[in-house]
């Protein structure tokens, strides 16, 4: 029992409601997320030590035993991308002071900001598997409000879709927990693995797997299932696209993680034989997507689907090699998308288009800008002293180790067309002659959140020796599911 | 009882997906209002629908039916009305907008606006 495990729910969820009674006072509004926000990380940071330290960190909601109440369980998988979640939150919330109108600001965009931050962490932390679905409930009706704030017309055709797509998937998620209850009767998940192993996985229960693996390849933007997240990502303000591509689809890609490597992972030659499938071909479409578009925005959000591609991959070649690649990627993935979204949002603000055709030098008046970009496409792609570079390298050995050399090879071609893709806005927008023809002057303020997400980029890749023993214990334990089932179950 | 319900469960999804499936934005409210439906008596008839008093403990009954699926379901009740209200608005928004209801014309190209 650990009662600071509910904080990183509880701080958002506070502010934001505190956050409903100051609409019409931004100024009030910014200095209380701001303090939140900082207030957040630390206490992140103080129970990833924890955590660290002392073993998994477990709270019974009410005190009840675990299968029959809630339970919140932070092992460092779960610590490590809320932390994650809340340091890239800081770095949108200070964008968003700087770029968004005060319509926006004063119709309780900080508000639903704060319950998007509240629904991604408690589904990060929970351990109860209709719980889970209760939190993704809470992150996407605020991002339905987020992704519609403002009203133009392309947010409100984009936004109809992609609600419309998150209704089903949560329909077909309760239709999941409906089956999975009728077979196991409970809804914990570490007492689901314990019932599962006992019965061997029969074959029901792997088409329940498949069902779940839908459910969430829909929510993480999965190969035949990513159809939706193109026009919707690109819709809604730079700094909700952010929002959405760091965070979003990383749920997703988590709780198949949890379900995949706690509960379900009887049968890999089945379902982890799968994922290694539609893992290749998600990295490959997405980046065919990113190579063949003009818009800088569209070119950011289709190399988001080849990065779910590179995790999913990751998770479905099971090994401690490719779970420490796919988490270490997974770190870096949402950090680096943040700034990537943040850098192309300021790019859009000073050349006041987002068609490559339409820019070109942005570089002679914004130099800044422009190598903070080009050292963001440099991490995104993997170069070495940047943080792409040691989770591209793990899911590139742990392939190798478990025989899956097509895939290494699709991720090695795919890893050069995300360069080529990315240099595209580089060399088109950023080089050439001067034609851009609205050129505003440097907005310093769009420009220090994403110097902050390059700084933490940038650690993440020096200072891997501090970094990988969290994500190489967290792989460990997830390895071993009887370390999460000891820590819920026995206590 | 179980079959009879599945079979009702069966119809409603394929109604439903029928529904989502046409172009106009007030037949896919309808069919995603169908599918909350379908599932909701799905998690009913999945956890059993054995004879047994109402969850009540005041009924001093032998038997009782399971109270954890009823839970879930007014959960998800709730959920799916905060969001069809939520969709309705925006359909209504939507279409003063844009001026169709015809999801066709609704197709995202990549000129903005």
């Amino acid at each position: 029992m650990n009662n600071l495990v509910v904080l990183p729910l509880l701080i958002p969820l506070i502010t934001g409601i505190i956050l409903i009674l100051f609409n019409k006072n931004v100024t009030i509004q910014k200095w209380i997320s701001g303090f939140s926000a900082v207030i957040l990380v630390s206490v992140n940071f103080y129970l990833l030590n924890q955590v660290y330290h002392q073993g998994i960190q477990t709270l019974k909601l009410g005190g009840w035993q675990p299968p029959f109440g809630i339970i919140l369980v932070a092992d460092l998988l779960a610590i490590l991308l809320v932390l994650t979640t809340s340091v890239v939150s800081i770095a949108c919330l200070f964008f968003a002071f700087h770029s968004l109108d005060e319509d926006r600001e004063k119709f309780y965009f900080y508000p639903f900001f704060q319950f998007l931050i509240t629904g991604v962490s408690g589904a990060f932390l929970t351990g109860d598997i209709f719980n889970l679905f209760v939190f993704f409930e809470v992150m996407l009706i605020s991002s339905y409000i987020l992704i519609v704030l403002g009203g133009s017309k392309v947010q409100l055709r984009e936004s109809v879709k992609y609600i419309l797509v998150n209704i089903v998937s949560s329909v077909l998620f309760v239709t999941a927990v409906a089956y999975l209850y009728a077979v196991t009767g409970t809804l914990n998940m570490a007492d689901l693995s314990v019932r599962i192993a006992e019965v061997d996985q029969g074959p029901l229960l792997t088409v329940i797997a498949i069902f779940f693996l839908i459910v969430f390849g829909l929510k993480g933007a999965l190969f035949p299932l990513f159809f939706w997240l193109p026009g919707s990502y690109a819709a809604p303000p730079a700094v909700v696209s952010a929002i959405f591509g760091a965070l979003l689809t990383k749920v997703g890609i988590y709780s198949v993680f949890r379900t995949f490597s706690t509960i379900f992972y009887h049968h890999p030659e089945v379902t982890h034989q799968l994922m290694v499938v539609l893992g290749a071909i998600t990295m490959l479409l997405g980046v065919i997507g990113a190579v063949s578009h003009w818009d800088v925005k569209k070119i950011i959000v289709y190399n988001v689907i080849t990065a779910v591609g590179f995790i999913i991959f990751g998770i479905g070649s099971l090994s401690t090699t490719s779970y420490a690649g796919a988490i270490y990627y997974l770190l870096h993935d949402m950090t680096i998308k943040a700034a990537l979204f943040l850098l192309i949002g300021a790019l859009i603000a000073v050349a006041g288009t987002s068609n490559l055709k339409q820019m070109s030098g942005v570089i002679k008046y914004h130099p800044v800008l422009g190598w903070m970009f080009f050292t963001a496409a440099l991490a995104l792609v993997g170069v070495p002293p940047l943080s792409g570079f040691i989770g591209k390298f793990l899911l590139i050995k742990g392939g190798i180790e478990s025989g899956h050399y097509w895939v290494v090879a699709v991720m090695l071609i795919t890893s050069l067309l995300v360069l080529y893709s990315i240099m595209k806005i580089f060399l088109h927008g950023f080089y050439g002659k001067i034609e851009t023809p609205k050129l505003t002057r440097t907005p310093v303020g769009l420009l220090y959140p994403c110097a902050f997400l390059l700084a933490i980029s940038i650690g993440l890749g020096l200072g891997a020796e501090y970094v990988y023993p969290y994500v190489l214990e967290a792989a460990e334990s997830l390895m071993d599911p009887a370390i999460y089932i000891d820590a819920v179950l026995k206590e | 009882m179980e079959v009879l319900m599945s079979l009702v469960v069966g119809i409603l999804f394929t109604i439903g997906t029928y529904l989502i499936l046409t172009k106009s934005f007030l037949r896919i409210i309808i069919g995603t209002a169908l599918l909350s439906h379908g599932a909701h008596l799905l998690l009913l008839t999945m956890a059993g629908l054995k004879r047994g008093a109402a969850p009540l403990l005041g009924q001093n009954a032998q038997y009782y039916t399971d109270p954890l699926p009823q839970a879930l379901i007014l959960t998800a009740i709730v959920i799916s009305f905060g969001v069809t209200s939520f969709f309705l608005v925006l359909a209504y928004r939507a279409y003063k907008e844009l001026g169709t209801d015809d999801m066709d014309k609704l197709r995202g190209s990549d000129n903005y606006e």
